[in-house]
């Protein structure tokens, strides 16, 4: 996407944002989604229709753990370029990937209510999908909190690295702890792929789908708007040591 | 002179400066004593409730006073700036890590070898039988701990918010250590077939094994300027 | 402006148009300088020029974020462990740790640079600078004076062929200062020596060459002979705008 104000005007003008394209496609594919999981799905044998929001769990959490993906990548590349974009690409990533890990822990437990009673149920995805949101959480801490942005892009980078590692990990630990205590109600896994009747699987995909484009365009969106807030500050600084002189006061930062 | 030599030269400094005032290891041990007393108000456990809670109570323990530890290690750093002063020092920047990481498991380990007797004699459970798997786990957990938790106290030393950000960042990464101990622990005194124990346990390694080497070498990414 | 000198065909210490960003803000804006074996560099600013900010990417404790450093001819960004042995710094804060004696602070750096009888060493360089009598005492019992002393000892613990010293008299008194300061003559022409300070007196005494930092960028530099210390404050004034 075009990061300079004429670039942009360029593209504006020749009237083609891909950006636009993605969200029209999307947009396409959320309604056949809805649709389909709304009217087009059958009913599920067991839990009848409150079963439905599987379609919006599902992709939530799927575009949650992408989005964690994207993270991990972004923050290797940051620490080893040092090139404030990949921190910017990790930073939009993390806060779109909080949202949609939000969303999928919230249509869990509303499944989860609706289908068996409780609230919460120590599901092994659903509890690996509750710690990565912790860890996200903490990732927006450390960037609120962790100092000047040169420092607190570097720690969420390394946090974004070993909390990528550790996902793997939580999860089979999860499992085996689960797998000592078997729930009392048996949890029928949301069987991706296994066992599913071919309608179902289709109307998951293109929610799916859906989800995953709606990621992309929030991504490019939040990344180019974060662009622009840099070159906004950058502008202001130049202004304020011209207007300023040479001499003239502290600056933060440096001695 | 080698790397190994360097890392035994942070942690005598490290051991030096501890022995003689003991401050983070009085600190720790009260801490974790004093938790221990708490659980045991708050859950008023039955003999036969002790075995299944004990694993559980000492785990959270750990967690916590290693956080008490892991702060103060590089807290002392802090002062005159000592960690610019080791970073001026012609090693790779991980020796720190590696140093730092040994200093604040030997306290860890110290408070273990206090802390479960104590546990043990409140609860009434005999930890005897089990004596050697049992000293495995803590120790296998205890470098899972550490090795996060000495990354996360050099990180967090460098905020505004250091006490609070080192515990938020330690427990949802170091949960795999808090599962898996409390489960193969729990399996240990319960007298589990070791087959059942032995995931448990593996994970800890993996755990162990990918967080020593990643601390070791992200650690500069942390210190630097 | 920047000099060239043709003294020897390799610099102790070159620094070529460095800059540094901390985000937006812009704290050296191509900055050079150079200095040689034997050769002592003062260089004079106001608060938030850059100068230890400067002194960090000379020691390799930063990187700059664009422009190369030298360190003997060698590129830090490649072999920085080995190239440190050659630097040595004198900071604001003291690197010592309060919990150790000064011989302990002194064993301890010793050792960690790999310096043959470490003990021998710690000893001869609290004789040096004075402070046989206190080496056995907790530097938490050391006064502003004493701390500097020690410093400057343990910077000089590896023998480094570059010495660095950040505002090295802030804080100390008429006597203290002027013991530092013969401490540093006394050092003239065996190691390349870069000092920042606001002491425009001081910085004279022990230098053979000046410059001035203002904003990040080097207002002035004055060549062997610049010792007049009126002349140098005089255009101390003039770079920074106000009255000296």
């Amino acid at each position: 996407m075009a990061a300079t104000a004429t670039g942009r005007a360029t593209a504006a003008s020749r009237g083609f944002d891909w950006r636009e394209v993605l969200i029209w496609i999307g947009a396409a594919l959320g309604f056949s989604g809805l649709y389909m999981a709304i009217l087009f799905a059958p009913e599920e044998a067991t839990m009848s229709h409150a079963q439905r929001i599987f379609y919006v769990h599902v992709p939530a959490a799927w575009v949650g753990f992408l989005a964690f993906g994207v993270v991990f990548l972004s923050s290797v590349a940051f620490l080893w370029t040092r090139q404030r974009r990949f921190d910017l690409a990790a930073h939009a990533s993390t806060e779109i990937g909080v949202v949609f890990t939000t969303v999928a822990i919230a249509s869990g437990a509303v499944w989860g209510k609706s289908a068996w009673g409780t609230w919460w149920t120590w599901d092994p995805r659903l509890t690996t999908t509750f710690m990565l949101w912790f860890i996200y959480a903490v990732s927006l801490m450390v960037r609120a909190y962790g100092g000047p942005s040169s420092q607190s892009a570097r720690f969420a980078a390394v946090l974004g690295i070993v909390g990528f590692l550790d996902i793997p990990l939580i999860h089979l630990s999860v499992l085996w702890w689960r797998s000592l205590h078997p729930l009392p109600v048996v949890v029928r896994a949301e069987g991706f792929g296994s066992g599913l009747p071919p309608e179902m699987l289709w109307a998951l995909l293109v929610n799916v789908a859906a989800f995953t484009l709606l990621y992309v365009a929030l991504f490019s969106l939040r990344r180019a708007q974060m662009t622009a807030q840099d070159a906004l500050s950058a502008q202001r600084e130049q202004q304020r040591r011209h207007t300023a002189g040479p001499g003239a006061g502290m600056r933060e930062g440096s001695r | 002179m080698t790397a190994l030599t360097a890392v035994r030269h942070l942690l005598w400094k490290d051991l030096v400066l501890e022995l003689r005032t003991r401050e983070i290891l009085t600190a720790m041990t009260i801490f974790a004593m004093l938790v221990a007393v708490v659980f045991n108000f708050a859950f008023s456990p039955s003999p036969a409730d002790s075995l299944r809670l004990l694993p559980g109570m000492l785990w959270v323990t750990l967690a916590f006073a290693s956080t008490l530890g892991l702060s103060r290690s590089f807290v002392l750093e802090r002062d005159q700036q000592c960690l610019e002063a080791l970073r001026l020092l012609p090693w790779d920047p991980g020796l720190i890590y590696a140093g730092k990481f040994l200093s604040n498991l030997l306290y860890l380990l110290a408070v273990e070898a206090l802390l479960l007797p104590a546990l043990a004699a409140i609860a009434g459970v005999r930890l005897l039988p089990a004596g050697g798997a049992l000293i495995g786990v803590l120790l296998l957990g205890s470098v899972g701990l550490v090795a996060v938790g000495t990354l996360f106290s050099a990180m967090s030393v460098h905020t505004r918010i250091r006490e609070v950000l080192l515990p938020v960042l330690l427990f949802p990464l170091a949960s795999p250590v808090l599962i898996n101990g409390t489960r193969a622990t729990l399996g240990i005194l319960g007298g589990w077939p070791w087959a059942d124990i032995l995931p448990g346990v593996r994970l800890l390694v993996a755990f162990d094994v990918i967080f020593v080497v990643v601390g070791y070498l992200v650690f500069e990414y942390v210190v630097e300027e | 402006m920047h000099s060239a000198h043709g003294r020897g065909s390799v610099q102790a210490l070159a620094l070529q148009e460095i800059t540094k960003c901390f985000g937006p803000v812009q704290a050296l804006r191509g900055v050079s300088l150079t200095v040689g074996d034997g050769e002592a560099l003062a260089v004079f600013g106001p608060n938030g020029a850059g100068k230890t900010t400067l002194l960090k990417i000379a020691a390799t404790l930063m990187r700059p974020t664009s422009g190369t450093v030298r360190i003997l001819g060698a590129d830090p960004s490649h072999q920085a462990p080995q190239l440190r042995r050659l630097i040595g710094l004198v900071s604001h804060q003291s690197y010592l740790y309060a919990g150790l004696t000064g011989f302990e602070n002194l064993l301890f750096t010793a050792r960690m640079y790999g310096v043959p009888d470490a003990r021998a060493r710690a000893h001869a360089l609290l004789e040096t600078v004075g402070l046989s009598h206190r080496g056995g005492d907790l530097v938490r019992t050391y006064s502003r004076g004493m701390t500097q002393r020690l410093s400057i000892a343990r910077a000089l613990v590896h023998d480094p062929r570059i010495l660095l010293l950040d505002e090295p008299f802030t804080g100390l008194d008429r006597q203290a200062a002027m013991a530092f300061r013969d401490l540093l003559l006394a050092m003239r022409g065996t190691r390349a020596i870069i000092l920042t300070t606001h002491s425009i007196e001081q910085g004279v005494a022990v230098s053979d060459r000046v410059a001035i930092l203002v904003d990040g960028a080097v207002a002035y530099e004055a060549e062997n002979g610049a010792r007049d210390v009126g002349t140098v404050e005089r255009v101390y004034a003039q770079c920074v705008g106000v009255p000296a």
